[in-house]
């Protein structure tokens, strides 16, 4: 039977990355296409309880890989274990959550098994060896779905796009021994964490962006984002000026984003910025100018001084909940 | 120091990007081409560190006779060398590393800067094909912890550590939830984040002399590459339209609409 290797990911702080639920479920999704078995690979320090905790969402096998090597992730430490793994089970796909981990990682284990790779899986069609891959080209503004003609295929999924795996399962862990891992030409240094009480913008239930509107002045914008637990998001503009930090940008060269809310205020709608945000379930848009291109993508919108709106909205939401 | 960038043509991002009717494509017509911006940061940081090591940088594309003009921008902004991959056809991103692969061989550079990805195919993976086919460290999505107000970024400063030997590198890195250091021993791939830098415009005087300087043409089969696709695209497809939405007149309508109709509050 063929096999679906999914890569989970193990946060700094030793905990299971959320994200690693979602590529579960497309993993389940696509072993069903594929009629493929799905199992799940975990490499760190020490992954016993992650293991444990992978097995109730789906996976058959659950291959565990402890090792001092793995104590801090580095491709080239990861890359040759996985590969090793995928190339031992006769894995046919091989696949992750296109977190920073997944995207540094998966390619370099598809060079290893000279298999092509879709980066940002939204869904899978066909079935058997026909599967397809329907991925967003130029930052979601075209949907391609694409063909892979590798013995195996490499993946990673847009988590967003797959309810994470419910628990319920009741996989079997089985412990692995990579080969000796090769003493890669790369050290890792320090992580320094970003501290911030509110979520990733990438992973966010709710975004709450400013653009030029706001003058460089986030106040509102954060204040309104804490009371719907959100995470800040800005337009190019406002990070081109140097008034937010640049990782904060939505659009197609910052990050793109799909939450289940997303309110632009102050935000023009540059073909830019929608290219990041238009995949959100539900959008608000807040505008002084009634003309503002982001109204034609907004479900919701209301002309109006962000300076006056937001906090309203925000003592109005307060009270709606 | 030698260093290799990178100089992808891709439609300007600024540019409305619509599907073909039949699904073959995006539409081309009067559509306005640029360097990949991800690529503009590589060729910018390529740049400072030769400014600060002394060296050469040299810059590689590949596509048909249009992507000179990103290659001349290149050598405009101050590359020293182009290397053109003529090849017109639809590349997959193993084949482009494989491609690269070879430039690397003839050029033997210290560091291979490229953009994370580019923002046609949003793959992001050629740096990681290319190191591991190379059998070198990697530092994806390489970022600067200043702000680009700093005086660092004024200056021009390049964010990427050369070790005191010269014979490594220190990366930042933009991951999930913080900032990773990394240190490459030389040579190493390196592919950059959008916060690495400021690219500079070529001024008048680069883009005069960038017309003289050496840009060498190779081919594909000559480079005994097969770059046939092992990632094909079956058909391209719009986004799923929004549906036309609505002006609401106040705040309380609005929340109104969030919690009952949207139910997202």
């Amino acid at each position: 039977m063929p096999i679906v290797l999914i890569v989970a990911e193990q946060q700094p702080d030793g905990a299971l990355r959320k994200a690693t639920l979602n590529a579960l479920a497309a993993g389940a999704q696509l072993a069903q296409k594929a009629g493929a078995e799905l199992h799940a690979v975990a490499l760190g320090k020490d992954v016993a309880a992650l293991a444990e905790q992978l097995k109730q969402h789906g996976p058959k096998v659950v291959h565990a890989a402890s090792a001092p090597a793995f104590e801090h992730y580095l491709a080239e430490t990861f890359a040759p274990a996985v590969a090793e793994l995928a190339q031992s089970l006769g894995a046919d796909y091989v696949g992750a959550a296109s977190t920073a981990m997944g995207k540094d990682l998966i390619p370099r284990v598809a060079a290893r098994l000279k298999a092509a790779m879709a980066s940002d899986v939204m869904k899978f069609d066909g079935s058997g060896a026909d599967v397809t891959f329907t991925r967003p080209m130029w930052a979601g503004n075209v949907i391609a779905e694409v063909k892979l003609g590798t013995p195996v295929k490499a993946f990673t999924v847009r988590a967003t796009e797959f309810q994470p795996a419910p628990a319920g399962g009741a996989g079997e862990v089985r412990a692995f021994a990579p080969a000796a891992a090769p003493s890669g030409a790369t050290r890792f240094v320090e992580f320094k964490e970003v501290k911030s009480a509110r979520p990733e913008l990438t992973e966010a239930r709710v975004v709450v962006s400013g653009g030029r509107g706001t003058k460089g002045d986030f106040k509102e914008i954060e204040a309104l984002a804490d009371e719907l637990g959100a995470a800040v998001g800005a337009s190019r503009a406002v990070c081109d000026a140097g008034w937010v930090p640049n990782d904060l940008q939505v659009g197609q060269t910052g990050k793109v984003v799909a939450p289940q809310l997303y309110i632009a205020a102050g935000i023009s709608g540059a073909i830019q910025h929608l290219a990041g945000m238009k995949g959100s379930k539900t959008i608000v848009a807040i505008n002084k100018d009634p003309e503002a291109p982001i109204f034609q993508v907004a479900d919701y919108g209301l002309v109006g001084d962000l300076f006056k709106v937001l906090p309203e909205l925000r003592a109005a939401i307060k009270a709606a909940r | 120091m030698k260093i290799l960038v990178t100089a992808k043509r891709v439609e300007d991002p600024e540019s409305k990007i619509k599907v073909k009717p039949d699904g073959t494509g995006i539409v081309t017509e009067g559509m306005k081409y640029k360097i990949n911006p991800f690529d503009e940061i590589a060729v910018e940081e390529g740049l400072r560190l030769i400014a600060k090591h002394q060296g050469e940088l040299v810059v590689a594309s590949i596509g048909g006779k249009e992507v000179q003009e990103q290659l001349r921008h290149a050598l405009a902004m101050g590359a020293s060398k182009a290397v053109w991959i003529n090849h017109a056809g639809a590349l997959d991103q193993m084949a482009i590393a494989a491609l690269l692969q070879k430039v690397v061989e003839r050029e033997k550079p210290d560091l291979v800067i490229l953009g994370k990805q580019s923002i046609d195919d949003d793959q992001n993976q050629v740096g990681q094909y290319l190191a591991e086919m190379l059998g070198w460290g990697q530092a994806t999505f390489a970022s600067k912890a200043e702000s680009f107000e700093s005086e660092a970024e004024k200056n021009k400063v390049p964010a990427l550590a050369l070790g005191a030997d010269g014979k490594s590198v220190r990366v930042v890195r933009e991951v999930d939830g913080g900032l990773a250091t990394v240190e490459c021993q030389l040579p190493a791939v390196v592919t950059t984040d959008l916060r690495l830098n400021m690219p500079r415009y070529a001024s008048l005087m680069g883009i005069q002399k960038a017309k003289t300087k050496p840009m060498e043409e190779l081919a594909p089969a000559a480079l005994g590459v097969d770059v046939a696709p092992k990632l094909t695209i079956v058909k391209v497809s719009s986004p799923p339209g929004r549906k036309a939405g609505i002006k609401v007149p106040d705040v309380a309508t609005l929340v109104d609409k969030l919690k009952n109709e949207a139910k997202v509050i």
